[in-house]
């Protein structure tokens, strides 16, 4: 190997939206620069632009096809502060609360048992034609057929309580539109039962995948960072839904905690690189080399002080006990906290659904209108911030949006030298399985690269390998 | 039967899937059901494996016609992701976890504009969505439903 050479990978497999990642080696053929790029444009923040405030809550469930729900109640939480609701009345915080609880789980499942099962059942470095969800369903249908009805499951919550899955109009400003009726909460108690064993079967599957192959999950993509998320007013306790935000440091260390979230904006710097149109976000406090951090559902057992439900709670001690109670940096143990928040969501959808508020009809607040609104929320793949303004007229002036895949931005790119230093440099032959450790490392985070941009992609895998010239040596796709 | 259409509409002529399922839903043949998603997700292998027939409908880019209509099959070889969930993948869920083989069709009505965030269908895609009703109302009634 004499010549430096240039690996795309473009687009990726499995991950949401639209991606590209390049390795250039150098002349030794040692790794000389890792990058994931984002290759399309979100127009999303200037679409919304004149749209009235009512509006907004349905129409950013069009940025995203797998997680509209987020949107929708990030959104909706923005919209409160404007019409001057600090304080929903029960129902209506508990009904978008059981929303939210019902879409991280089906969000969480999808990850777990359809993306991400082929790597972890057969491999990183298995053939593809192994490495394919048909194959796991065909040793185990069990498990594809569990995942499916907690799909479902957490689909059909999010229909009782938007209205329907596309276009759900559930959260309005200052409220909610509607309450559970007794028939549809009882149609779902009844599946209850079924969703809390298999979420307990799906977590132990998680947790041994990441004991059994501890040395592995230690040593794959794994760095320290800090960590950014919601924890609840107060005691810091786990809160997917509303709270104060805390950072820790990779030490464990507080940076910020109990940060009213209407304030991030002093908290928290995005910055721009020419090469990706995804900013790079950073606490102001350190900077931009040394501030950035990750989110996601390990960032939030790591920033979590407890979690308040006692099956997650015990499963997430056991957690952090890996590391002897400081924050855990492996990327692969994500899979073993998205399955403790599955479970948490199942306990705290249960809570719901035996809590009479639910069936209250006080559904809307009222107070006094501003004109500027800060919604923040803890999405499946992590913290998401929207914020706008409005005129006189109701109509949006200005909206900015941080979301999940945009705060992890830093790591992700990380996780890909990481990979590449440790899988590519060196080796003569570039195989479609040591890419594949790269896109491991990717989907670990679990991004929505459409979210992040707003576009929506196809992703079948190409690889282009270029000598120092731009000559195409090779090209590999799945 | 069921129908499913799926697409954004706030991607332009991408919400010509769920504006397919609309009209036909509102017209209401009998024996057909019809659901309306953002994208095919791995539950709509449930809802194919209990049908005997299956028809997806998509929008097309860069089509000759006004649409396409054709027969689907399963195909181990196809990929699984969440926003890109192909009418062939469902339907090798639905084989593998259900043992369901329904007969199955995919409508593909031409689009032109997907660049943009906005919602509307271009008037070229309507019009290519008004022959692709009356197609598919032809093609029920042969079928046995209208």
């Amino acid at each position: 190997m004499t010549e430096p050479r240039l690996i795309e990978i473009s687009p990726l497999t499995r991950v949401e939206g639209h991606g590209k990642v390049t390795i250039h080696l150098d002349a030794e053929g040692q790794v000389d620069e890792a990058r994931l790029h984002i290759v399309e444009f979100r127009g999303f923040e200037r679409f919304i632009r004149g749209r009235l405030l009512w509006e907004v809550p349905v129409i950013v469930q069009r940025l995203c096809g797998i997680c509209p729900v987020s949107h929708h109640l990030a959104a909706a939480k923005a919209m409160d502060m404007i019409c001057g609701v600090d304080q929903l009345p029960p129902t209506a915080e508990k009904m978008r609360r059981l929303m939210h609880y019902g879409q991280v789980m089906q969000s969480h499942v999808l990850h777990f048992f359809h993306l991400a099962a082929p790597d972890l059942l057969f491999g990183f470095g298995a053939p593809a034609e192994k490495r394919n969800i048909f194959e796991v369903l065909k040793d185990q249908p069990e498990l594809g057929r569990r995942a499916i009805m907690m799909r479902k499951f957490g689909q059909d919550i999010i229909e009782a309580t938007a209205g329907k899955k596309i276009h759900g109009t559930g959260a309005i400003p200052g409220g909610i539109n509607k309450n559970l009726s007794i028939e549809t909460r009882d149609a779902l108690l009844a599946q209850l039962t079924d969703m809390e064993t298999w979420a307990q079967d799906a977590l132990a599957l998680a947790r041994n995948y990441t004991l059994d192959n501890a040395e592995m999950v230690r040593g794959f993509a794994a760095f320290p960072s800090h960590y950014l998320s919601l924890v609840r007013g107060g005691d810091g306790a786990l809160d997917l839904y509303d709270g104060n935000l805390r950072a820790l440091s990779a030490d464990g260390d507080m940076i910020f905690d109990q940060l009213d979230t209407r304030r991030y904006h002093e908290a928290l710097v995005e910055d721009v690189r020419s090469w990706s149109y995804m900013k790079f976000p950073f606490f102001k406090a350190l900077g931009p080399e040394e501030g950035w951090y990750r989110v996601g559902p390990l960032a939030r057992m790591n920033t979590a002080s407890f979690i308040d439900t006692p099956q997650a709670d015990a499963a997430r001690t056991e957690l952090m006990e890996t590391n002897h109670g400081l924050p855990q940096h492996a990327v692969l143990a994500n899979h073993w906290a998205r399955m403790i928040e599955v479970l948490h969501c199942i306990e705290k959808i249960r809570d719901l659904l035996h809590d009479p508020d639910l069936q209250g009809t006080d559904l809307r607040g009222t107070g006094e209108r501003r004109q500027e609104g800060i919604g923040v929320l803890e999405a499946p793949r992590g913290n998401l911030i929207h914020h706008y303004q409005v005129d006189e007229n109701d109509q949006v002036t200005y909206c900015n949006l941080i979301v999940s895949t945009t705060h992890n931005n830093e790591g992700l790119n990380r996780a890909v030298r990481d990979v590449a230093e440790k899988h590519i440099s060196g080796q003569s032959q570039i195989t479609e399985g040591m890419l594949n450790h790269v896109e491991v490392a990717i989907r670990a985070y679990d991004p929505c690269l459409s979210c992040a941009t707003h576009a929506l992609g196809q992703m079948p895998l190409q690889v282009e390998l270029f000598d120092a010239a731009g000559a195409l040596l090779d090209r590999k796709a799945n | 039967m069921l129908l499913i259409g799926y697409g954004n509409p706030g991607r332009g002529d991408d919400g010509l899937g769920p504006a397919f399922a609309e009209r036909i839903e509102r017209a209401g043949p009998p024996g057909v059901a019809v659901l309306s998603d953002y994208q095919l997700t791995v539950e709509h292998a449930f809802d194919v494996a209990g049908a005997d027939c299956v028809v997806f409908a998509d929008a097309l880019i860069g089509g000759d016609g006004a649409f396409r209509f054709t027969g689907a099959q399963s195909d181990t070889a196809a990929d699984i992701g969440s926003h890109s969930l192909s009418p062939e993948a469902v339907l090798t869920l639905a084989a593998t976890l259900y043992g369901a083989r329904p007969a199955a069709h995919v409508m593909a009505i031409s689009g032109v504009e997907f660049g943009e965030v906005k919602e509307g269908l271009s008037p070229r895609a309507q019009r290519n969505l008004d022959r692709a009703c009356d197609f598919f109302f032809a093609w029920l009634a042969g079928y046995g439903n209208v």
